[in-house]
């Protein structure tokens, strides 16, 4: 059906259009990350890249920017690094089970445990973020690691999509496993798992994604430069947003936090587009 | 087909449960009960207020001001989002040549944080060394968002959308692939033109999936948008970009109003319900249409 001759340029037309619009603003960040500040300032600043980036990168990464209490860029990778696949391991691990338990099993309350784990879907961690923080404090979990991830693992999503896909599993299988001898939990470690590990895969990049790009939680939870995430690290150089901000760093930096999310993407972009799209199909 | 016992399901949904509770229900019923008590003056204590910050809070305009400026935040964001990312889709679902790579680099903003999305149009768009910010004062428009409330919001709304892009272009994408293509050539051959064919067949089979990133879209932009109102405005100038997420973090974490934040808690989560079933209905007939 595609471009019959006159109008096949539009939809590439349009396209690299999309393409300039995205990749703008990133670019211009790429840019600002090579040149010293002076030349950031200097407005316009220019659109070609400057000596500097290396030099930019290194201080950076050693060193973070003014606000960030001597804390380096690379610290805060390792943070978030570690904040991502907390959440992302941790919801998985515990979403297996319980969805496994509900679509497998037939006990008593086993409505009202769907039901308990059901409704967190609906309601994100900002809009009751005071009364988590109180119960994270009571905890003694403020400035830790466990503080920082175990309170974003407490959501339904892993557990509805994997209850999702266990349903889907044909009861032959099951009965098969069952003549053989196996019991419940051979059939979920041998079975139901292996078989689940496209799904995984895709939660995997979605959770990741959730992970790394924490906002507003690390924001209240962590106190100690040593516990800085990155996306919170950039709001700290930035300060008031002027002048003096050391927007050559504070540019270096986006991009470092951009790279390790945009790399997980496109390296799984295939299960991770099946994920996204499956589970309200 | 289901097995017997009753431990090894106790023990399964345990880890779930326990996290669930701790750091769902206990927050969320903390969150009522703080939402009807009030702190004394000391912050020492607290009495029983009922209603009482309900009541301050819909009697108190920078909330009221704060609820305009989030649905009209939110519905701008959504638009701005949806139609190129529906554009975008339609254009990637005609090329052949080249469409693994437009889709890859259009897929990028959904992997950038919001709070960096906010740092990079602020960088873009100050007004005294912005490439675009600069570039619009030397073309004599009064840009200024750091004092004009109406282009703070305008740059919020900017980047937010822009993040939202990629997403809704997958899924118009995925919703665009899965229209038969008999139907297109049945109509093609009846005569209709492309834009015909787009309005009459394209566009209505869409439909069940514009609903559901609709309301997508308007929940990330009322509850993941927090980092880039605080990297790019603060909430303002004055209270011009002050969505309510922003308020009750602000109100709590900086004013020190438990019970206000608590009662403006108890209203997002109504809200958040709501959007839900909004959404679920629609799901729903995705089925039938599907």
């Amino acid at each position: 059906m595609a471009g019959s001759g006159r109008g096949a340029w539009l939809p590439h037309a349009v396209l690299l259009a999309g393409l300039a619009v995205v990749l703008f603003p990133v670019y211009v960040a790429f840019v600002a990350s090579s040149l010293s500040l002076r030349d950031i300032l200097d407005a316009p600043m220019t659109l070609i890249p400057g000596p500097g980036l290396f030099a930019n990168y290194r201080a950076a990464l050693t060193a973070g920017g003014p606000g960030t209490s001597g804390v380096g860029v690379g610290l805060m990778m390792a943070n978030s690094l570690f904040m991502a696949l907390a959440i992302a391991v941790g919801k998985i691990a515990i979403s297996l089970p319980s969805a496994y338990a509900v679509v497998f099993f037939r006990f008593p309350l086993r409505r009202l445990c769907f039901w308990m784990i059901f409704v967190t879907l609906m309601l994100p961690v900002e809009v009751r973020i005071i009364p988590t923080y109180k119960v994270a404090a009571d905890l003694r979990l403020v400035d830790t690691y466990a503080g920082l991830a175990l309170p974003l693992i407490a959501s339904a999503t892993a557990t509805l999509l994997f209850r999702q896909f266990f349903l889907t599993i044909p009861d032959e299988l099951a009965e098969a496993a069952k003549l053989d001898g196996a019991g419940p939990w051979r059939f979920f470690v041998w079975v139901a798992i292996p078989l689940s590990r496209t799904n995984i895969a895709a939660l995997f990049v979605i959770l990741f994604i959730y992970g790394w790009n924490q906002y507003l939680w690390p924001l209240l939870v962590t106190d100690s430069p040593g516990m800085t995430t990155i996306v919170i690290g950039i709001r700290q150089m930035i300060g008031n947003g002027d002048a003096e901000t050391a927007w050559h760093l504070v540019m270096a930096t986006a991009l470092l936090a951009i790279l390790p999310p945009v790399i997980v993407v496109l390296a799984m972009q295939r299960w991770f587009v099946a994920g996204l799209i499956e589970p309200e199909k | 087909m289901y097995f017997p016992g009753r431990l090894l399901p106790a023990l399964l949904l345990t880890p779930q449960l326990a996290v669930t509770i701790v750091f769902f229900f206990w927050p969320a019923a903390q969150a009522l009960v703080l939402s009807v008590r009030r702190e004394d003056a000391f912050g020492l204590s607290t009495h029983f207020v009922g209603w009482g910050n309900f009541a301050a809070i819909f009697a108190d305009p920078a909330y009221l001001a704060s609820v305009a400026v989030s649905f009209l935040f939110s519905f701008a964001v959504a638009v701005l989002a949806l139609v190129p990312g529906l554009l975008f889709a339609v254009m990637a679902d005609r090329v052949v040549r080249g469409a693994a790579f437009y889709k890859a680099v259009l897929l990028l903003p959904y992997a950038i944080a919001p709070a960096i999305a906010g740092v990079l149009w602020l960088f873009l768009f100050n007004p005294s060394f912005g490439i675009v910010g600069s570039g619009l004062r030397r073309l004599g428009v009064d840009w200024d968002y750091l004092l004009n409330g109406r282009q703070a919001l305008l740059l919020v709304i900017l980047a937010a959308a822009w993040k939202q892009i990629g997403y809704n272009f997958l899924f118009f994408l995925a919703g665009l692939q899965a229209i038969p293509r008999s139907l297109l050539e049945a109509a093609a051959l009846d005569g209709a033109n492309s834009r015909r064919r787009f309005w009459r067949i394209t566009f209505p089979l869409l439909a069940p999936t514009s609903f559901f990133l609709l309301v997508v879209n308007i929940v990330y932009a009322f509850f993941d948008t927090f980092g880039i109102i605080q990297n790019v405005t603060q909430g303002g100038p004055g209270q011009a970009t002050e969505i309510l997420v922003y308020k009750v973090w602000y109100d709590g974490v900086v004013g020190l109003d438990l019970g206000g934040s608590a009662a403006q808690s108890v209203i997002l989560m109504a809200i958040v319900v709501a959007l839900t079933a909004i959404q679920f209905r629609f799901v729903e007939r995705r089925v039938h249409y599907g």
